[in-house]
């Protein structure tokens, strides 16, 4: 273990995007305790530049305060970004697990089913499935995981396949245990790491999704997200460029540390790379 | 040197040193506005058809007002004045109109406009195809034409705002030789239509622009005074901004422009802005609860409400004050406004003390209600809008979950009562009887049908002095009788009335009489001209 946070930080990508991410976490954990009004409180003067005010990042047409949006936006990205890669995880992995492992027939039927979806347009299929289910926290993290799955299937029937030829699976299996266990106790286990890998960068699409879902209005209105201030900051964009900058700068930050974590993970995690 | 002429020297330059034809670069150029004195107009978004009396949304009625007309046309105050009629009486009984037509009027394609067009306009087509025309006509026992310039309208009971039927939204005339006893939808003639108005249609280029020309036997001795309109059609509101900064358009009304850029663009020295000229259309914005449901079906409940509303907030911030606070049903513009109502002023002691009173105290989050509110997919404003009364509740302790959905979602919740608060904004077409009346009146509680007494308010008094006021003849009885009925809503909130909207119209100013009636932008711009 030591070895492999070695390997991570003394990547240069892996000790600036953790440090980033770390950040970014920090906000959102500690976003009551930064901002405790609300992010939606119309208490300062509309338009007001970065720095007037009080306001660090200037205030929004209504006056609310544009970094109180951004430090509670970081909450629901990262909990939209976790939920719905963690659903396309379940989705994904579960089905190429049995297509990997069952062969024949089996993977033949799941391989086509996932090409189906490959062949949608991820982001088109995501705004359908919103604006059917009615927009809200739960179907958008439902609709970005339905949309993320495909290529973490196609990872892990791959690495399953791989797996599963080797002796001690099926010494695992001469020993008479259970499809389930071999599966779940010495497969997955050897295959995890690109997934893990994949899984990072997922995340980061996820955020960008959410982000693009709400700039189009197709956010829960409920709850203050990055995409959304740039949604609303777009038209007056001319008058006050700090209402979609700093939310823009917000996502960018966020989605090049997960990048830079996810790149540093793929380097830790593989035995090949030298660790001298 | 005037901007226009030296955009023409500067592109005849351009022309003769890149060509060496002059004359090439002109024709080409087909938004330059040319020397008599064209105009280009911003139309958002592009319409589906011009015929009017087929289609009446918004830009159909802009563009195509300019190609058909109504008998009437309204001033600043509502006035009636001259259009196609010109001149009108009134039998003391209230029950007979005369109008007498003007006599000189053509139809585009040359044939001479007649008593019997109005007839059957009035009677058969409109009849068919216009849903608030049918409203008005309906009320008639007998349409004739007495003579071939006369035509008579009998009444079967009085109805005061008749003359408000004739506006040419209301009632655009239409003519009889083209479209009696065809498929009106599918006449070949509603690719060229074919009116009585200033302008002719020339040509439709669909998603760039709507070419119309100057009427040259227009019944009007000097009018039209402009040369041609082009309609562009641009759908991006930043590039319709530009197109007005830039002087490549020269007028701009409705939701051309964003409201926040309104004052920026008015400021121009090229531009001049007037929000006269929606007189007869007068929207008003409000909150509309559903009054079958809990806690909204408490007058408590609703005054505490209004308690936490802070009006002028969302004229200046979310109106960018295109608009005016309301004080009740009526807009301040429209005829028999009574203005001495109860106000609620914001007053947040004054709400917790309702509320307490309801029973309703505080939880442990110090939430004493929790409500949601569907917000209207129309755009930017009504998102504020549901943002800022989500804010504005919860300062009162109600939690306020806002609902997403689209427009088809938003008019089924509606029209089916299945909401517990929303936004609207009504037109009040001039006349209490015709605008107001039919949001608060019992008989107009229609499941399916938006745009009637969606909230579901239920008062015999209210429909009683709505029913008299629309047929008594005596203004002073009518103002009694519509003062009355608002001292009443006021004092009800079957909704909760927050603003009157007052479009911009930005145009270049150059140009003068182009808004010279309580239509406005809807009128058909016969004296529009440069000056």
């Amino acid at each position: 273990m030591s070895q492999f946070l070695k390997t991570f930080l003394r990547r240069p990508a892996g000790a600036v995007g953790l440090t980033l991410l770390v950040l970014v976490a920090a906000m959102a954990i500690f976003a009551p305790l930064i901002y405790p009004a609300s992010p939606w409180e119309m208490s300062g003067i509309p338009f007001s530049r970065p720095g007037e005010n009080g306001m660090l990042m200037g205030a929004d047409t209504l006056g609310r305060d544009i970094a109180a949006g951004v430090v509670h936006g970081a909450r629901v990205s990262i909990v939209i970004g976790i939920a719905s890669t963690l659903t396309a995880l379940l989705i994904g992995v579960t089905l190429g697990c049995i297509a990997g492992y069952a062969g024949g027939m089996v993977d033949g039927a799941i391989v086509r089913f996932t090409e189906i979806f490959q062949t949608i347009p991820n982001f088109v299929l995501a705004i359908l499935l919103v604006a059917i289910l009615t927009p809200s926290i739960g179907t958008i993290i439902l609709a970005i995981g339905l949309v993320s799955w495909p290529p973490l299937a196609r990872l892990t029937r791959a690495q399953v396949r791989s797996v599963s030829t080797r002796e001690f699976v099926q010494a695992a299996r001469c020993q008479g245990q259970s499809t389930l266990s071999v599966v779940v106790r010495h497969v997955l286990p050897n295959a995890v790491s690109p997934i893990i890998v994949l899984g990072a960068m997922t995340v980061a699409a996820a955020i960008l999704i959410e982000a693009a879902l709400s700039f189009m209005g197709l956010g829960d209105p409920n709850f203050m997200s990055w995409g959304y201030m740039i949604g609303a900051g777009r038209t007056v964009i001319r008058q006050a460029w700090w209402m979609s900058v700093f939310p823009g700068l917000a996502i960018l930050t966020t989605v090049i540390a997960i990048n830079l974590v996810g790149e540093a993970l793929n380097d830790a995690l593989n035995p090949r790379i030298s660790r001298a | 040197m005037k901007r226009r002429d030296f955009n023409t020297l500067l592109l005849s330059g351009l022309a003769a040193g890149a060509s060496g034809v002059p004359n090439l670069w002109h024709d080409g150029m087909a938004y330059a506005q040319t020397e008599g004195g064209g105009l280009t107009a911003l139309l958002t978004p592009e319409p589906p058809m011009l015929v009017l009396p087929l289609n009446q949304q918004q830009p159909t009625i802009v563009a195509g007002s300019k190609i058909y007309e109504g008998l009437l046309n309204f001033d600043f105050d509502l006035n009636p004045i001259p259009q196609l009629a010109e001149s009108w009486e009134i039998s003391d009984d209230g029950l007979t109109y005369t109008f007498h037509l003007q006599q000189a009027a053509r139809w585009h394609d040359g044939t001479p406009f007649t008593a019997d067009d109005v007839v059957f306009s009035c009677q058969v087509m409109l009849m068919e195809l216009h849903p608030r025309a049918r409203g008005n006509f309906e009320r008639c026992e007998s349409i004739t034409a007495l003579d071939a310039h006369t035509v008579q309208f009998v009444l079967k009971e009085p109805f005061a705002p008749f003359l408000k039927a004739f506006e040419a939204g209301s009632a655009p005339i239409s003519p009889k030789h083209i479209y009696e006893g065809t498929d009106y939808a599918n006449n070949p003639a509603n690719d060229h239509p074919i009116g009585t108005g200033p302008f002719m249609f020339k040509e439709w280029v669909r998603g760039s622009h709507i070419h119309l020309v100057a009427n040259p036997d227009y019944y009007v001795d000097g009018q039209p005074g402009l040369t041609e309109i082009f309609f562009r059609i641009v759908p991006d509101a930043a590039s319709r901004s530009v197109a007005l900064e830039s002087g490549e358009a020269q007028l701009s009304s409705w939701n051309d422009v964003e409201m926040f850029d309104v004052d920026r663009l008015a400021s121009l020295p090229h531009l001049a802005k007037t929000s006269q000229g929606y007189e007869f259309f007068s929207p008003l914005l409000w909150y509309e609860p559903n009054l079958r449901r809990e806690p909204f079906n408490d007058l408590r409940f609703r005054k505490a409400m209004m308690h936490l509303l802070d009006k002028s907030f969302i004229v200046e911030r979310i109106m960018f004050n295109q608009a005016k606070a309301a004080t009740g049903p009526l807009c301040s513009t429209t005829p028999f406004y009574e203005g001495d109502v109860p106000d609620y002023a914001k007053d947040a002691e004054a709400a917790a003390a309702l509320l307490d009173d309801m029973g309703l105290a505080p939880d442990a989050d110090g939430i004493r209600a929790r409500i949601s509110f569907l917000v209207v997919p129309a755009g930017e404003m009504w998102t504020r809008l549901a943002e800022y009364f989500r804010q504005a509740m919860a300062a009162g302790g109600i939690e306020v979950t806002l609902v997403s959905t689209d427009m088809a979602g938003w008019g089924q919740a509606v029209s089916n009562w299945d909401f517990d608060m929303t936004n609207n904004l009504l037109y009040q077409n001039a006349d209490p009887a015709l605008g107001v009346a039919r949001s608060y009146i019992s008989s107009n509680i229609r499941q399916g049908v938006l745009f009637t007494n969606t909230e579901g308010y239920e008062n015999p008094e209210v429909d009683r002095l709505f029913a008299e006021a629309a047929v008594a003849l005596d203004p002073a009885e009518r103002q009694r009788l519509y003062s009355e009925v608002q001292k009443i809503l006021v004092a009800e909130l079957p909704v909760l009335w927050v603003a009157e909207q007052q479009y911009p119209t930005l145009y270049d100013n150059r140009l003068t009489d182009v808004i010279v009636t309580g239509t406005g932008v809807n009128g058909n711009f016969a004296t529009a001209r440069y000056a």
